[in-house]
């Protein structure tokens, strides 16, 4: 398989050296017992995510069949291929949202910081606060845009100062000079692309260290998919990003990474530029060239 | 440059005017008229369906309101009954039945919309939780009467609760129960998936999410069930007979543990009766039974549109 080395020899540009990790955020990540292991002497390869060997079914239908990759710290991963080929079905997998489906089995290992998400004592609960999600439908809470992004740090015991934080939030999300002055009016009355941008506010406040997308722009306009947009490029300075999406312009628009996926398995995966440009593969050429998909 | 093709020329309307017009190569018979005939009866047996419904119940409703007015005054509700028409009242009853509906009330919610939660929230499907719903979906269809004789049997005598208000609460809940777990079941269905898995991934614990968006969002169907399903308590005879209701109560309940009546019952007794001023006076029960019942779906109606409107803003 191709994929492991292919994402090695990638050229690793230092991004971790000049953003070490996310700071300005009061919560950073703490450092993991594994953290002194020996491969930690070179952070900036050390993978956020490491996915070794996996499987998943849904009944049985064996949607996910052997994917093995690696995403990289602070910055943005795609995932594309054609519909039913498994994307979204990793990312699910990425935060434990599938093990909510009923009949489903998951098999493989996967790693975040070196640490195994579905080991027995790791709480899924723990897991989706660390890897937040932000689905492709807007589906804000019905209350209020305020409580919409403090709910989730009240929740998990926050102690700050929560209305810092939505600012700050909503802020990160590019939402905040739209909504300062209605804060407290519902949710619902707010446009697709604000709601879209609300939801990343709300994934934001709990302080995730990795966010996943699932096609986030993919029911919205072309100004407000444009927002979506900068406000993910913005945010790779503080989070690693792995995003779903159909549309491959976005893919090579916003992405370092790109990992194209079809019927369950990893195609090929490599820098975006060099994805859609010299792919290795003759499906993955046929695809990102939209001969078939 | 391609010229347009020319417009079809025929003698033909475009949209044919006769009837029974065959198409040009005949593979069409429209039968516009026969077709129109019978779309119009159709709609007319539905009509004389809807009207019918709505006649009788007018007239039952007349006759049951102008034979009960003239009974029907202040006095009438602050009485007791009594064997003289003249100076019987609903007091008692009318009082009986709000105990009943309130200590039922108080039984059957709680229970029935943990059970919906459970059920919907927590239990894993399989053969056990079908099972289960099986049984649920058959209870709420069982005859009240049934439940009458479960209540004297349970209640009344195994518990020695005798012929109690408590023991008539309790039995009417079983009889509602089926009905609030199935609509609050429905309601717990009812809440977009996509909120769920929203609350999950900010890192929220099970309960979390049932307790702060799902039972919410929840409520307005789970309070329509619920009152739906006292009104049905509410004009329920035959199990509160069973579990042997006094037909002639002169004084008020003071405790849950109190022989009572209910307006049903007080109903049902005064029709059996050979005096026609009987009639008038179960008349005018039947009327106080209905304002209280138009009174319930009212709050339900209202207490809807109240938690729809907070769902829908702040």
């Amino acid at each position: 398989m191709p994929t492991d080395e292919s994402t090695d020899d990638a050229p690793t540009s230092p991004v971790s050296a000049d953003a070490p990790t996310p700071n300005g955020r009061p919560d950073a990540p703490e450092p993991q017992g594994e953290a002194a292991a020996p491969e930690a002497d070179a952070p900036s390869v050390r993978p956020k995510l490491r996915i070794e060997d996996l499987h998943f079914w849904y009944g049985e239908n064996h949607a996910l069949q052997g994917i093995s990759m690696d995403v990289q710290p602070n910055r943005v991963t795609a995932l594309i291929g054609p519909s039913g080929c498994g994307k979204s079905t990793l990312l699910r997998c990425l935060n434990r949202m599938n093990e909510l489906i009923q009949g489903t089995t998951l098999e493989g290992t996967i790693l975040a910081d070196g640490q195994d998400i579905y080991a027995d004592d790791t709480d899924p609960v723990m897991v989706r606060r660390r890897i937040g999600m932000v689905f492709q439908k807007p589906n804000p809470f019905p209350k209020s845009i305020y409580k919409n992004v403090a709910w989730g740090a009240e929740i998990n015991g926050y102690t700050g100062d929560l209305d810092a934080l939505v600012e700050r939030s909503l802020r990160q999300a590019a939402l905040w000079d739209e909504v300062k002055d209605q804060l407290h009016s519902s949710a619902l009355d707010l446009s697709g692309g604000q709601q879209q941008r609300l939801c990343i506010a709300r994934t934001l406040a709990v302080q995730p260290d990795v966010v996943l997308m699932d096609e986030p722009a993919s029911a919205l306009d072309p100004i407000a998919t444009s927002k979506i947009e900068e406000t993910i490029t913005e945010l790779k300075k503080d989070y690693t990003i792995v995003i779903v999406t159909h549309n491959m312009q976005q893919a090579s628009r916003i992405s370092d990474e790109t990992a194209f996926l079809y019927m369950g398995r990893l195609i090929e995966m490599s820098p975006t530029d060099q994805l859609f440009t010299r792919p290795e593969k003759d499906r993955t050429e046929a695809y990102v060239t939209g001969r078939f998909g | 440059m391609h010229a347009l093709p020319a417009p079809r020329s025929s003698t033909r309307a475009f949209i044919p005017r006769t009837s029974m017009e065959p198409s040009e190569d005949g593979s069409f018979q429209t039968h516009r008229s026969r077709r129109k005939r019978i779309g119009i009866a159709l709609a007319g047996i539905l009509f004389l369906a809807t009207i019918f419904g709505v006649v009788v119940l007018v007239t039952l409703l007349v006759d049951v309101v102008t034979s009960g007015t003239p009974w029907l005054d202040g006095r009438f509700i602050t009485s007791f009954p009594s064997r003289n028409p003249g100076e019987a009242g609903i007091k008692s009853a009318l009082f009986g039945s709000l105990w009943l509906m309130g200590l039922t009330a108080l039984i059957s919610v709680p229970l029935g919309v943990a059970s919906a939660v459970y059920l919907e929230e927590y239990a894993r499907d399989g053969w056990f939780l079908r099972l289960i719903q099986i049984n649920i979906a058959n209870l709420a269809g069982v005859p009240s009467v049934v439940y009458g004789i479960l209540g004297l049997a349970l209640f009344v005598r195994f518990a020695a609760l005798g012929q109690s208000l408590l023991a008539g609460a309790l039995t009417l809940s079983l009889l509602i129960l089926p009905i609030i777990i199935i609509s609050t079941q429905e309601a717990l269905r009812s809440i977009p998936s996509g909120i769920r898995e929203n609350a999950y991934a900010l890192g929220a614990t099970r309960w979390q999410v049932i307790w702060s968006h799902v039972l919410p969002m929840a409520a307005p169907g789970i309070f329509t069930g619920v009152i739906l399903a006292l009104s049905r308590a509410i004009g329920e005879t035959a199990p509160l007979i069973l579990i042997g209701a006094l037909t002639f109560v002169p004084f008020l309940p003071r405790g849950a543990l109190d022989q009572f009546t209910a307006l049903p019952i007080q109903i049902f007794n005064w029709t059996a009766r050979p005096q026609s001023e009987f009639e008038g006076l179960a008349a005018a029960a039947i009327v106080v039974l209905m304002i209280l019942l138009f009174t319930m779906n009212l709050t339900a109606i209202l207490l809807r549109n109240y938690f729809e409107e907070r769902r829908a803003g702040s």
